[in-house]
């Protein structure tokens, strides 16, 4: 489960104070499909980053499963995001120099996974999403919703709760971004919690529940 | 994240970026590589110059006349003429107990002529201990006869090149020479052998001393080279010697006495140091690799911001980041000083091929020294990088591009 209480988020942008969420209060249960929506610059990848922990809260709760991670220290949140958390972003964020194999397997890498162990995830989570053929080509081998497919591979590798997905469409074909939202949402089929950032309203409708934002704050 | 993962991605960094690994490799190398070929420079003087002093034999005391003093003040007001060094003097420092043998010595440059061909070159007037003393070998014939050192005697013994000059390959044994108006018989040609201490063994002609004298119309001698009984008696002889001098001369130490480990620890102390020097002016070239690694992972850093935000956002802490990076730096200061130390064995080879007599071989201490400072400096120049990546805010280097 996981509840945010009066977050807020601000920037300074020049001399002026920007409002990045705007006392975001939230919650979502273990399984859910939400999609944010809202105009740019209205605070949804602000409220994404504050989720996945990339991003810290001026003030307001963050309980995920049942602990205040705003409390936590770097090192713990860091071990939050390795253990519980997936990203997947509009821009891939492949890393060039290693395969699509590699790629995957970085995050149990971070985490210290034995080799053998690492392997074998890898493949499983690389058949399910069949892309076994492509486990040793590079990311510039790849097309855009092959290389969507390894980065979704990489945030599940994990076996993590949340699922946070910024865009995942945006760089991909129509036919592609389909494809992406239906390994997505087979994957929420299976328990995952799933947050996508998205413009488009179509994509967005397909949720269970939509989160409308604009300047900061959830539209109730 | 394991030790050997952190290893391989440090590997595929480096891998990925070639031209960059590249340069600083060799940035590294050529700092490491200099210190070795230059400190090699200075203990290959500092061992040549001991061996050409070792070659003058271990006992041995040079006497010269005069003494000189090098502890300061000002200099005296009137010209201090030192007494002269006689034969006399010479004898009686022979009656010493602690003296197996001396040669006295005297040096001038006269023409040798031989028919038509005639060569400048130094004689030296000695007497048959010089062979002994000096350690010579004969090529043919014999050295300068046994005898009173007061007696003249017509006869001379040349160096190689002096003998190939004059006498080309007809052997010059019994055959008379011509040294101003000095007329003498050769009865011994010296081996050929290279420079020692400065002195060209090969162009000399050695008379008996006493004809040495009368040639250059003289009654000091040069020099006196003593061989001592052995080498715990150096000191005793010294005092010994400078005794007998101070009694024949009025009561005045005018000689000074050299005795060859004197003179090897000064040269040895001057040399260290310059090998020292020659280390920490190669030692700033290895600052300079290391300021460049770190000048080229800053880049790096830069180039690689996403991949940095990405790595936080897969959950890796502050800590590993900087781990990652400084491994990185580290490999790059090991492959870099061991291409160093190769580069510099592969100079120090290629020197000695054009310098076969010149000892070139790097200290160890050297050795030590290089490859700490291109670690160390790898590792500390990394360090800046590295906290620089961890300290990157991830959502900013992820939005980027």
């Amino acid at each position: 489960m996981i509840s945010l209480e009066h977050i807020n988020r601000t920037f300074k942008v020049g001399d002026e104070l920007v409002h990045g969420l705007d006392d975001v209060s939230l919650t979502l249960n273990d399984g859910d499909y939400a999609s944010i929506m809202g105009p740019s610059g209205s605070g949804k990848s602000t409220l994404l980053n504050v989720l996945g922990l990339l991003d810290q809260p001026n003030s307001g709760t963050y309980t995920l499963n049942g602990d205040d991670v705003t409390q936590f220290t770097e090192l713990q949140q860091a071990k939050v995001r390795r253990e519980k958390v997936g990203f997947v972003f509009q821009t891939f964020h492949l890393i060039p120099r290693l395969t699509a194999a590699e790629n995957v397997a970085l995050p149990l890498t971070l985490a210290g996974v034995d080799h053998a162990e690492r392997e074998q995830r890898v493949r499983d989570v690389l058949a399910s999403l069949s892309m076994t053929d492509r486990s040793h080509h590079r990311p510039d081998q790849l097309s855009g919703g092959q290389r969507q497919r390894v980065a979704i591979a990489r945030a599940v590798v994990t076996n993590p709760l949340l699922l946070l997905a910024d865009e995942p469409t945006g760089n991909l074909d129509h036919a592609s971004g389909i494809e992406v939202i239906n390994i997505l949402e087979a994957l929420n089929q299976r328990g995952i919690t799933l947050l996508l950032v998205t413009h488009d309203a179509e994509l967005g409708k397909r949720a269970d529940r939509i989160i409308r934002m604009v300047d900061g704050k959830v539209l109730p | 994240m394991r030790l050997n993962d952190v290893v391989q991605f440090a590997f595929h960094a480096l891998h990925g970026y070639r031209t960059r690994t590249i340069l600083m490799l060799l940035a590294m190398a050529i700092g490491v590589a200099s210190v070795i070929i230059l400190t090699s420079l200075g203990e290959g003087a500092r061992i040549y110059v001991t061996q050409q002093f070792s070659s003058l034999g271990t006992n041995l005391l040079i006497i010269l006349p005069g003494k000189s003093e090098t502890t300061g003040g000002a200099p005296p007001m009137m010209g201090e003429t030192p007494r002269d060094l006689t034969l006399r003097d010479v004898m009686a420092m022979q009656k010493s107990r602690y003296v197996r043998q001396l040669a006295p010595i005297v040096v001038g440059a006269a023409p040798v002529s031989y028919r038509q061909l005639e060569r400048e070159v130094m004689i030296l007037g000695s007497t048959a201990s010089l062979l002994e003393v000096r350690q010579l070998s004969m090529l043919k014939g014999k050295f300068l006869p046994e005898g009173e050192m007061t007696r003249s005697s017509s006869v001379c013994v040349m160096g190689y090149t002096l003998q190939k000059e004059l006498f080309a390959n007809q052997s010059p044994l019994g055959e008379w020479v011509r040294v101003s108006d000095y007329r003498c018989r050769v009865i011994g040609v010296l081996e050929e052998e290279g420079m020692s201490l400065g002195t060209d063994m090969g162009d000399v002609l050695i008379i008996p001393v006493a004809s040495a004298q009368s040639l250059f119309n003289t009654e000091s001698v040069f020099r006196v080279l003593i061989e001592a009984r052995s080498p715990e008696v150096m000191t005793r002889a010294e005092k010994d010697i400078i005794n007998i001098i101070r009694t024949r001369h009025d009561g005045e130490d005018d000689i000074t006495v050299l005795s060859q480990d004197a003179l090897l620890n000064t040269f040895d102390r001057i040399l260290t140091a310059l090998t020292y020097s020659l280390g920490g002016i190669a030692a700033i070239s290895l600052l300079v690799a290391g300021i460049m690694i770190m000048n080229v992972m800053l880049v790096a850093v830069a180039q690689r911001t996403t991949e940095i935000g990405l790595l936080k956002a897969l959950g890796a802490p502050r800590q590993l980041i900087i781990l990652l990076f400084l491994t990185e730096s580290a490999f790059l200061s090991i492959l870099g000083a061991f291409l160093g130390l190769v580069i510099g064995f592969s100079g120090n080879w290629v020197l000695q091929q054009y310098f076969p007599d010149f000892p070139f071989e790097a200290p160890n201490w050297a050795l030590w020294a290089a490859v700490a400072v291109a670690l160390g400096c790898g590792l500390l120049f990394g360090l800046l990088p590295a906290r620089h990546a961890a300290d990157l805010d991830p959502v900013q280097s992820l939005s980027g591009r």
